[in-house]
């Protein structure tokens, strides 16, 4: 990177955000979509400053954890990842047993001062302990490699798979299978794994989905076939957007936001209140920016100097993707509904944590000694 | 081949996780164009379909009923007003499990399997967020019970809505009609967007003759609803408009004095102005409560209602036919003189009985021994049957038939109300039409008496005796003097209308019968004599007694054997001050016996009501 700061003040910035290992350009764009994702959230609530005051502080606790593991050294975060691997599979075994119910999943487990959702480790800890495994590997990765990697994998998928939280699956598999992705899994292996997947998908379907998770991918297929049950949601969704039009009604104006016609309107379907408010060029606008995001962190990927640093960016750029293709997709009609939110824009505290702190990691990754920029 | 797995070199490794690197923002970019280009399908290409969407999701239609006009006498008495009611009514979109609830809201408030029923009926056909009542006319327990748990219950609501009241409960119920709950049926005869927001329509009476003019207008309101159905804000509004309020030429008190004239008795009494056709009293017996119909009347309530040996449901005054008796003979005898086929001094020997030359059969006189020699005022004061037999058989049946129909008789008086029939006026024609028979003679003998096939109704009997008093003018009776445009509180005079004229060959003849019938009252030997005791005015009446079943030849009529329905009907008509006449009334009492002993003194109380007590 090579950016010409002229002022002694932005130097001075600089100086401090090398001190703190921050990387400049994915700092900013993430405290500008948080920022804007604050202006959404305003909306989509009513006007709730409670809950923008809230979410705020979750961006700034988040971004001080962001800035905490920047600090951490990539050795040590090598070392962590097996502990923090085998207590985030621990934790979801607890919850199978312990854990509390929630919207008619397992997912929660209780610290008494605190309740957290222990999948949410995961999406750190997957990808962390896969890229430990590999990075010293040669690479392509074997078969051997290949079957443990997928093993480490499919352990906790299908542990979350089963509380069910499809949407948390997804991401934390995805995450993991992103690694092995990079580390050059063999297009023959995937194919083969892909023929394989669809040809038992038929069999997925009918044994290892639950009733609603059926019901949400047949509605996705026909809205219209329950307009008052799971269709609702998709169709009061392409509703707001639609009616967005080009420039949107204006921020606070969407008759469908603010009418509370969208359901879930300040956690996963927030897009839809954007997309009725800003309109396609809005959407365009915020696609742009995760872009610029997603591909700062592809680029930190790229100009890593260990396969470490390498694998461990590129699959959390990549999972980052997953969580807006996976969220728009939904609310656009084009995906079925999974509960995934819209990355640093949706309601809540956890994803929000889980974001930050792989940007730390990233931002970690990037000030590793060897990084060459 | 060396085994490049064992060894690990940066460059090339690097190289690889590169080459993926940018395959996946390839992919990327291509799968956020996807993203793109469905945002593009939705809010571009598809942006105006989702815009009228997403303006029928937030603005909704409310209707706005009209409030029902009132109805006041001739005098400004409250007949029929509104009063605000509390109903329970429900909002099928906001109710999760609507079975659930329905059976929850029994604890706290009772409703029958009948309102249920009519409940789930409404549901079918309501506009989406339309509250649908569920109970009407919550009582103050109920309200507070259901009140303090309404919290429970998501989409169940208390309203209060202005509901039909007739203040003066049973009185004139048979004049007014009543409304009630608006069923498949009524949707069918009205314009069912006027009755969007209405719940209750006009069933019966005047209710419902004057439904369009009592209904109103109904208002229009576009509100902006969340996704709940709760109206957020009045987007506009056109306001609904009242009915028009409906002042009758029923006098409540005069009407209130013939209902309690009547006594347990049952039958029906019509006392109308005979100048200009305004119904004074219209009266039905027994009466009910048309609240109990309003609100929903219970399937035991009903039955009893309806079973009722007295049958009060029945508006005897409009749908009652009966054989008007003896009341029949002054249009008989004026007929007689019109025709010249009898003279007013003509004379006829009274045995007991007449007998048609070569026929066996009697045909009996009430009095058995005979009344001696007739004329046309002995046999009208005396009520003599032979001697109009006598004259019947002179006349024929077509004479008399076309006669008769001259007063009405036979058609409808085109009353502004529900329910009136015909009567039947019988002829020729009209027997082969009914019974494909041919006219026997005996039956025009019968006919002579009143009784046979001929039926009237007490109205059209009343309305038949005014056009005598008036010496042929025939009004259309009606019950609603003005209508009341509400807004401008102006009244339209509902028009007189000459139903039709009998024009009076000799007026003699018309004063030979009239003196007859005021010699029925004021004479000695006349049949309703006991009622002129203490007249300050002169009235003209005719005492009747309707057969309701046949005595065989050879059998006598009991008064005390026979059983009180089978007993004869009581029936008196009469219009006063005779010279001048104000009111005609026709009174008749079911199973009351003889017309002079019952019925008369009814008509007398009224004639004083409104004679004596107005001046």
């Amino acid at each position: 990177m090579n950016h010409t700061f002229d002022s002694d003040s932005t130097s001075i910035t600089r100086r401090v955000l090398d001190a703190l290992r921050l990387d400049p350009v994915l700092l900013s764009l993430l405290i500008v979509l948080a920022l804007f994702g604050s202006m959404v959230l305003y909306s989509a609530s009513g006007s709730d400053h409670a809950v923008v005051i809230r979410q705020m502080t979750r961006i700034v606790v988040a971004l001080l954890l962001l800035v905490a593991v920047a600090n951490i050294p990539l050795r040590m975060i090598r070392k962590i990842s097996i502990w923090l691997y085998l207590a985030g599979v621990a934790m979801l075994i607890a919850v199978m047993f312990y854990g509390e119910v929630g919207k008619g999943a397992q997912r929660w487990l209780s610290l008494g001062f605190i309740r957290f959702q222990p999948s949410e480790i995961l999406k750190l800890a997957v990808p962390m302990i896969v890229a430990t495994y590999l990075a010293n590997r040669v690479l392509p990765v074997g078969l051997k490699e290949l079957v443990v990697s997928s093993v480490l994998v499919a352990i906790p998928v299908l542990l979350i798979a089963r509380q069910p939280d499809l949407g948390t699956a997804i991401l934390v598999g995805s995450a993991g299978f992103f690694v092995l992705f990079l580390a050059g899994v063999r297009w023959r292996v995937m194919i083969s794994l892909g023929v394989l997947l669809s040809l038992m998908a038929p069999l997925l379907w009918k044994f290892a989905l639950h009733d609603y998770q059926r019901k949400r991918i047949a509605t996705l297929l026909d809205p219209e076939s329950d307009p008052l049950g799971s269709g609702y949601h998709i169709i009061q969704s392409k509703i707001a957007i639609g009616s967005g039009g080009v420039y949107g009604k204006g921020w606070l104006n969407g008759t469908q936001s603010q009418l509370d016609f969208i359901p879930e309107r300040s956690t996963d379907f927030i897009f839809s209140v954007f997309g009725e408010e800003f309109g396609f060029f809005g959407s365009i606008v915020l696609i742009l920016i995760y872009v610029a995001i997603i591909f700062r962190g592809l680029y930190i990927a790229a100009h890593s100097t260990e396969n470490f640093g390498r694998l461990l960016a590129g699959a959390f750029s990549l999972t980052f993707f997953v969580y807006l293709f996976v969220n728009t997709g939904m609310v656009a009609g084009m995906l079925p509904v999974v509960g995934v939110p819209l990355p640093l824009i949706s309601y809540g505290g956890t994803s929000m944590v889980t974001l930050m702190m792989s940007f730390g990691l990233i931002m970690s990754i990037r000030s590793a000694k060897r990084f060459m920029v | 081949m060396p085994k490049r797995e064992q060894l690990q070199d940066d460059y090339l490794e690097s190289r690889l996780i590169r080459r993926r690197l940018v395959l996946s923002a390839i992919f990327i970019v291509i799968l956020l164009s996807l993203v793109l280009g469905r945002l593009y399908v939705l809010q571009i290409v598809e942006h105006e379909h989702f815009s009228t969407l997403s303006d029928s999701n937030r603005v909704r239609i409310k209707a706005l009923p009209p409030t029902r006009g009132l109805i006041f006498d001739r005098h400004g008495v409250v007949m029929a007003d509104n009063l605000p009611a509390y109903r329970l009514e429900i909002v099928r979109e906001q109710v999760e499990d609507l079975d659930n609830t329905l059976l929850q809201l029994r604890q706290y408030v009772e409703y029958s399997d009948q309102e249920l029923k009519r409940f789930k009926q409404s549901l079918k056909r309501r506009r989406p967020f339309e509250s649908i009542p569920l109970r009407l006319n919550l009582n103050d327990e109920e309200v507070a019970r259901l009140a303090v748990n309404l919290h429970r219950f998501e989409g169940v609501e208390i309203n209060a809505r202005l509901t039909r009241n007739y203040p003066q409960g049973a009185h004139a119920v048979h004049a007014l009609g009543y409304v009630s709950r608006i069923d498949e049926r009524d949707l069918g005869e009205v314009d069912g967007a006027e009755y969007a927001g209405s719940t209750h329509i006009g069933k019966l009476g005047l209710e419902k003759f004057y439904e369009r003019d009592l209904h109103g207008t109904v208002g229009v309101q576009h509100v902006e609803v969340n996704a709940n159905g709760r109206t957020l804000r009045v987007l506009n509004e056109s306001p609904p408009v009242q009915g028009n309020n409906l002042h009758l030429t029923i006098d409540s008190s005069l009407q209130k004095v013939a209902e309690e004239a009547f006594g347990d008795n049952s039958g029906a009494v019509v006392a109308i102005d005979p100048n200009n056709g305004e119904i004074l009293a219209l009266v039905s017996m027994p009466i009910f409560d048309p609240n109990l119909f309003v609100n929903g009347i219970s399937f035991i309530k009903y039955n009893e209602l309806r079973d009722s040996r007295q049958r009060p449901l029945f508006n005897r005054a409009l749908s009652g036919q009966y054989p008007p008796g003896s009341t029949s003979k002054p249009f008989h005898g004026l007929a007689g003189l019109e025709t010249a086929t009898a003279t007013n001094d003509q004379e006829t020997y009274c045995i007991g009985f007449y007998k048609l030359p070569n026929e066996e059969r009697r045909y009996r006189d009430w009095k058995k021994q005979g009344h001696g020699h007739m004329n046309l005022n002995d046999a009208i004061t005396q009520s003599c049957d032979v001697y109009f037999y006598d004259l019947a058989y002179r006349l024929g049946i077509d004479r008399m038939s076309s006669f008769l129909g001259q007063f009405g008789f036979g058609v409808k008086t085109g009353v502004d109300s529900t329910g009136e029939r015909n009567g039947i006026l019988p002829s020729r024609e009209w027997k082969r039409r009914h019974d494909g028979m041919p006219w026997f003679p005996g039956e025009t003998l019968i006919t002579g008496i009143g009784q046979g096939a001929l039926l009237v109704t007490p109205l059209q009997l009343a309305n038949s005796t005014a056009a005598f008093s008036v010496k042929g003018t025939r009004y259309q009776p009606h019950l609603v003097k003005s209508i009341e445009k509400v807004p401008e509180y102006n009244r339209i005079e509902i028009a007189n209308r000459v139903a039709g004229r009998y024009e009076i060959q000799k007026l003699q003849n018309w004063e030979h019968v009239h003196k007859a019938l005021v010699n029925v009252v004021h004479g000695l030997r006349g049949t309703a004599h006991r009622i002129s005791k203490g007249l300050e005015y002169k009235v003209a009446g005719k005492t009747g007694t309707a057969q309701v079943f046949e005595v065989a030849q050879d059998e006598e009529y009991d008064e005390e054997t026979v059983l009180e329905k089978l007993r004869d009907h009581a029936l008196f008509v009469s219009y006063a001050p005779a010279d001048d006449p104000l009111i005609a009334i026709a009174v008749i009492v079911e199973n009351g016996g003889h017309g002079s002993s019952v019925a008369a003194p009814i008509a007398r109380r009224i004639m004083d009501a409104y004679l004596l007590e107005r001046s």
